[in-house]
């Protein structure tokens, strides 16, 4: 008996049209589409997006080549290259991060002791040559320059959580 | 209508007639093209509404320009024929599934009088032309090379031959009780009987009395045109595209307007067939070539709202449906539809 | 030579010309192509002489069915030209007796007005059309025959199957009938258990 009832609900295409009532009911429904470039999501301060090297306020590097980032780094992106300033400090003359390499883990930020090298919310950035993407310790100097008042921002915002 | 006779007699004497018949062709065949262009744009609307999407809406107001841009970009595109390949019958494979695709539109009516040949058996003519489109889609597997292109081709082949046969016999059942193989006819057929007198016409069109035989027939035409859930010929997940995997440019373009005319072609022939042609739902407005088209929107909508919500048939869950359920039905309703036909309680005298 | 004239020999020229092809493509698959071609002109013929139903069927039966069938095996098939043509010298005496043969009985049939033989001329009914005269014929006068033809197919179908049958299937295989109906119930079974204490 039950499965003369299933061969009568097969033949009179009761699935089918539950399931075409629910599509049907969708086509209706209000759209989540976020029409990109005009609107966006909501963005975590957490956000892991394109890396900076953050100054002091007095403008002096922060980096001190501890090399933690360089060792950390799970693909291997960082190269760093150091030797004495001749004020007797310990710098960096090398800071290069291969954003093509880099799977944005956090990892560097994570280890480094003096909040050097950071993760800024920047992800619209594009290169049009494979080079474009190796951001030497200039670009990312001046990406930090350029994005402090947000990087701070975010810093402080998080600083709670740590 | 005279004028313009006169006037192409004056101008093209005794070639008038050939030169007017080419005129209709194009007068069918360019708003057909036109029709397919914006067919893709309303699948991508329709299919991204069901999935809360908005589909395109960047080239133009709403997206109206993108199918004429995709058409654009096709037409630029190289076309690479593959080495490997039978060069001839890979060429000539889009243009035979195209062919069959824009020559049934010539019997079929748009209004009793609007038709391009109104030839006595027009039902057949329109079976055996659409049973030719098949061959761009095998030739085009064999031809191409390669694995996926040919068991997308085999596939293709036993699909569509064992859907042929339960829309040939639904449309048997029609031909029966319009007693006639001409579409004109046929949709006049659908013009009479009690519910047509009271002036609820729709209730007495073949779908209603021969509501089997119009689901066998609808599925059957979803089948038929490689349409989701049927589409294993195409199976972009278990054989990437199958048939049309080595076409490019605008080979590819062709099979992507022979599929979307073969879906304009089938909705213009369920329309005809079950659901009464131009004729009127209601008494008390005129019929028209409108209704058709309003008809043929409703079925194509329908093609979408399936290809929205259900998932492809297995191969051979595709095999037991045409053979081993649709048939059945199908001769259990020719039966059915010969008994009521030669009984008292005949409503197609 | 009218319209109609011109028409013919176009279209029997290329019935003959892919005829010969048929025969003489090495490739299978092409020579089933130009087979195609071949019924497709043919129907073209026929639909001249006014035999419209006959014309669409051999169309629709022989173009859109068969011949699918057709090429679907020998799309399938490896064949071997050089392994074929061995055999050729070996049955050319037989072939062309066969062939002669065919075109002695072909000849007697269509040149019996040369031979002066009253042919039966074919009627024409004025307002009838081709199809349902044929129909009307076929279910009426013939309906014997006809009957009778649809039994030997219908026991040829059945001999094919009983040949090709090889009994019951050793190997797993799905039901798709079967699978078609499972409900989520057939497959998982929620239960309450108690909870255990050590």
């Amino acid at each position: 008996m039950g499965s003369m009832k299933e061969v009568f609900n097969s033949l009179l295409l009761k699935e089918l049209l539950k399931g075409m009532s629910v599509t049907g009911k969708y086509f209706f429904a209000r759209k989540i589409t976020v029409q990109y470039p005009e609107e966006k999501t909501p963005m975590s301060n957490r956000f892991r997006g394109l890396h900076a090297l953050r100054r002091y306020p007095n403008g002096e590097e922060r980096c001190i080549a501890c090399k933690l980032c360089e060792a950390i780094c799970p693909a291997m992106a960082i190269t760093i290259e150091a030797e004495p300033r001749d004020d007797g400090s310990r710098r960096t003359t090398r800071y290069d991060i291969d954003l093509t390499k880099c799977i944005f883990c956090g990892f560097c930020e994570e280890a480094c002791p003096v909040d050097a090298v950071v993760e800024t919310r920047i992800y619209e950035y594009h290169g049009e040559k494979r080079g474009d993407l190796y951001y030497t310790k200039q670009m990312l100097l001046a990406n930090g320059d350029r994005y402090e008042a947000q990087i701070a921002q975010d810093r402080q915002l998080d600083a709670k959580y740590r | 209508m005279d004028a313009l006779m006169n006037f192409g007699l004056g101008m093209f004497g005794g070639v008038w007639p050939a030169v007017w018949t080419l005129v209709k062709i194009v007068l069918i065949v360019a708003p057909l093209m036109l029709g397919v262009a914006y067919l893709t744009w309303a699948e991508r609307k329709v299919i991204g509404y069901m999935q809360v999407r908005i589909g395109p809406n960047r080239v133009g107001p709403w997206g109206l320009i993108q199918p004429i841009a995709d058409g654009l970009k096709l037409l630029m595109k190289e076309i690479i024929v593959p080495s490997g390949s039978n060069k001839a019958i890979f060429i000539i494979a889009p243009m035979l599934a195209i062919a069959p695709a824009l020559a049934a539109w010539a019997v079929v009516p748009f209004t009793d009088s609007l038709v391009l040949a109104n030839i006595d058996a027009s039902l057949l003519y329109i079976m055996a032309i659409t049973s030719m489109g098949v061959y761009g889609i095998i030739l085009s597997g064999w031809a191409s090379n390669s694995k996926y292109a040919f068991l997308g081709a085999m596939r293709s082949a036993a699909q569509m031959v064992s859907y042929e046969i339960s829309m040939g016999f639904s449309l048997i059942c029609v031909l029966m009780v319009s007693n006639s193989l001409n579409l004109v006819d046929i949709v006049y057929a659908q013009d009479h009987g009690r519910f047509a007198e009271w002036g609820v016409g729709f209730l007495s069109w073949n779908w209603l009395p021969l509501l089997p035989m119009f689901l066998v027939y609808l599925i059957s035409g979803v089948a038929e045109t490689n349409r989701a859930p049927f589409d294993v010929a195409e199976g972009e997940s278990e054989i990437v595209a199958g048939f049309h995997v080595e076409y490019s440019g605008m080979a590819f373009a062709v099979f992507f307007l022979a599929e979307y005319a073969n879906m304009i072609l089938v909705a213009a022939l369920t329309s005809i067939m079950f659901l009464g042609g131009w004729l009127s739902p209601v008494g008390f407005l005129p019929d028209g070539a409108l209704w058709l088209f309003a008809k043929m929107a409703f079925v194509l909508l329908l093609f979408l709202w399936f290809r929205a919500t259900f998932p492809r048939y297995r191969y051979d869950q595709l095999m037991r449906l045409g053979w081993k359920v649709f048939v059945p039905v199908c001769l259990v309703w020719l039966f059915v539809v010969g008994a009521w036909m030669m009984s008292p309680l005949n409503i197609w005298k | 030579m009218d319209f109609q004239t011109l028409v013919f020999f176009f279209l029997s020229a290329i019935l003959v010309f892919a005829s010969l092809r048929v025969i003489t493509a090495r490739n299978p698959v092409h020579a089933a192509l130009y087979l195609i071609l071949a019924f497709f002109s043919c129907g073209g013929v026929w639909a001249l002489l006014q035999a419209e139903f006959l014309a669409i069927a051999i169309i629709l039966v022989y173009v859109g069915a068969v011949m699918v069938l057709f090429l679907f095996v020998v799309m399938m098939l490896d064949i071997n030209i050089d392994r074929i043509r061995q055999g050729f010298w070996h049955y050319l005496p037989l072939g062309a007796l066969l062939g002669v043969l065919m075109v002695v009985e072909m000849g007697l049939v269509l040149g019996s007005k040369y031979f002066q033989v009253p042919a039966s001329e074919a009627m024409l009914p004025a307002n009838i059309s081709n199809t349902k005269g044929l129909g009307a014929l076929m279910f009426s006068d013939y309906v014997y025959p006809f009957e009778l033809a649809s039994i030997i197919l219908l026991v040829g179908m059945i001999a094919a199957i009983v040949l090709t049958y090889r009994g019951p299937k050793k190997s797993k295989y799905t039901n798709p009938a079967k699978q078609v109906f499972v409900k989520a119930k057939d497959r998982i079974r929620v239960l309450q258990m108690p909870v255990e204490k050590d």
